[in-house]
């Protein structure tokens, strides 16, 4: 589903991702851990290309995703993205946040957009914030919101950034609780995370980054109880 | 004061501060538009519309109104060889002046939006057109309304300069009666009571939309 070859992020002299290679099964769960600043996010941002990879290849179900020739409006049709801070478009509604990209993207007539929309939702458990604007719900509501306007676009793969770090410790279960539904439905989803306990129950792979390379990756079971290297000893070690 | 005069002359002086509001509407008007593509132009990353865009900025932020008024009544027409009409020149340097104002506050408005907000977009498959005009702009608009409230005022207070080029809005008519009789201060008092009254009607209107824009459902 997802192929990454090679690849290298440079932002000026700084080589943030310096070979990274992958490759993500269809309805694979994989976590993406590893100190700050070791390029999580960065990896995460080239597969999408809200960063342009310095070098390398990266091919996302069946499409090549790097290239002067693709249009890379196309492919971030079928890749969804839940970041941090939400970014929820502020001046709109939940419901119309959720509506605007499959009415301006994918052409859906208004009435079928409208529909998508109150199902995810009533998917994500907040029927009830139909019509109210971002700054009126909690975070953990906000980013639900969020990961309803990523699915409204009924991505083939969904990426996540930390998408419980900016959140207040009583509500990042009901954020989880929407990705691990998410999760056993099949979708394939790279999670960037510092919730080790997600990443263990639902992770079918984690991959340990460290200073721009995936150092390690095996099976929750294997990382967590058994790591193989010094690196990702150390960094479970301090986290855990 | 002589206030039969006054309440003489008010009636000619109003209606010349129509012409003032009109030139200043249609004025801003232009500068609406011109500003808000010479803001696009100057964050779209592509050099030399940038500079274009740069260039205009700087010309018109950096020289006199009253200069350009003259530079587009005087020294256009000779270069282009066309009769030039007073009111049209008024207007155009009016909006393109107040252009070069108007791009720098939507630039600002546009450059304080978190850049978050266009990632989420862009990572939605919106093109980057399509992210400007539903997401950013609305958003940029919106906290750009208090700054090109005050242009709209300082641009109303520089359209006395038209009167060097005789359009016959409120300075002018002030001027032409000045003509006629030595009741100087009672003029001048009154033109400068009706620029005041304007001013602060197109306070009131932009509160107003302050408000409206920000406890409205449409925000
Ligand atoms: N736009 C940018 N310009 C310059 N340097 C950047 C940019 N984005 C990231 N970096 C640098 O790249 C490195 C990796 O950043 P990245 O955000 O990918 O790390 P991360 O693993 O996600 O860290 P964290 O856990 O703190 O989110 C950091 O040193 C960061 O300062
Ligand atoms: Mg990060």
């Amino acid at each position: 589903m997802i192929i990454v070859k090679d690849l290298h992020k440079k932002f000026g002299n700084l080589e943030v991702l310096r070979g990274v290679s992958c490759h993500i099964k269809e309805q694979e769960v994989v976590c993406v851990i590893g100190p700050s600043g070791s390029g999580k996010s960065t990896f995460l941002r080239c597969l999408n290309r809200l960063e342009e990879p310095t070098s390398g290849e990266i091919i996302i179900d069946n499409i090549q995703v790097t290239g002067e020739k693709t249009d890379i409006n196309q492919v971030r049709r079928e890749v969804g993205m839940v970041f941090q801070r939400f970014n929820l478009f502020p001046h709109l509604s939940a419901v119309q946040n959720i509506m605007l990209a499959p009415l301006k993207v994918r052409k859906t007539p208004k009435k079928e957009a409208l529909e998508i929309s109150e199902e995810l939702l009533d998917k994500v458990g907040l029927s009830d914030k139909r019509d109210a604007y971002p700054d009126q719900l909690s975070g953990g509501q906000q980013q639900r919101v969020a990961i309803a306007r990523a699915l409204a676009m009924k991505p083939r793969v969904m990426l996540f950034d930390e998408p419980t770090s900016a959140l207040d410790p009583e509500v990042v279960g009901e954020v989880l609780g929407v990705m691990k539904t998410l999760a056993k439905e099949g979708m394939t989803m790279t999670v960037v995370t510092h919730e080790m306990g997600f990443a263990r129950e639902v992770g079918d792979r984690v991959l340990f980054m460290d200073e721009g390379l995936f150092v390690e990756e095996g099976s929750p079971a294997e990382i967590f109880n058994n790591a193989q290297h010094e690196r990702t000893k150390a960094f479970l070690s301090k986290i855990l | 004061m002589r206030w039969d005069f006054v309440l003489e002359i008010l009636p000619k002086l109003g209606k010349a501060s129509i012409l003032t509001l009109e030139l200043t509407v249609v004025g801003i008007g232009i500068g609406i538009v011109l500003g808000l593509v010479s803001s696009l132009l100057r964050i779209s990353k592509i050099k030399p519309l940038d500079l274009i865009a740069k260039l205009y900025v700087d010309f018109f932020r950096g020289t006199p109104l009253l200069v350009q008024i003259a530079i587009i009544h005087y020294a256009l027409p000779v270069i282009f060889g066309y009769i030039p009409v007073a009111l049209v020149s008024g207007i155009a340097a009016l909006g393109v002046n107040s252009g070069a104002y108007v791009s720098e506050i939507f630039r600002a408005g546009i450059q304080s939006i978190d850049r978050g907000q266009m990632e989420a977009a862009r990572s939605l498959g919106m093109t980057w057109g399509q992210s400007m005009r539903h997401i950013i702009l609305p958003q940029a608009v919106k906290v750009s309304i208090p700054p090109l409230g005050n242009e709209f005022i300082a641009l109303l207070k520089d359209s006395s300069l038209v009167s060097i080029i005789a359009v016959e809005e409120l300075m002018t008519t002030g001027r032409l009666i000045m003509g006629k009789t030595p009741r100087v201060a009672e003029i001048w008092f009154s033109v400068a009571l009706l620029y005041l009254i304007l001013t602060s009607t197109i306070a009131l209107f932009v509160n107003y939309t302050e408000r409206r824009l920000q406890t409205g459902d449409n925000r």
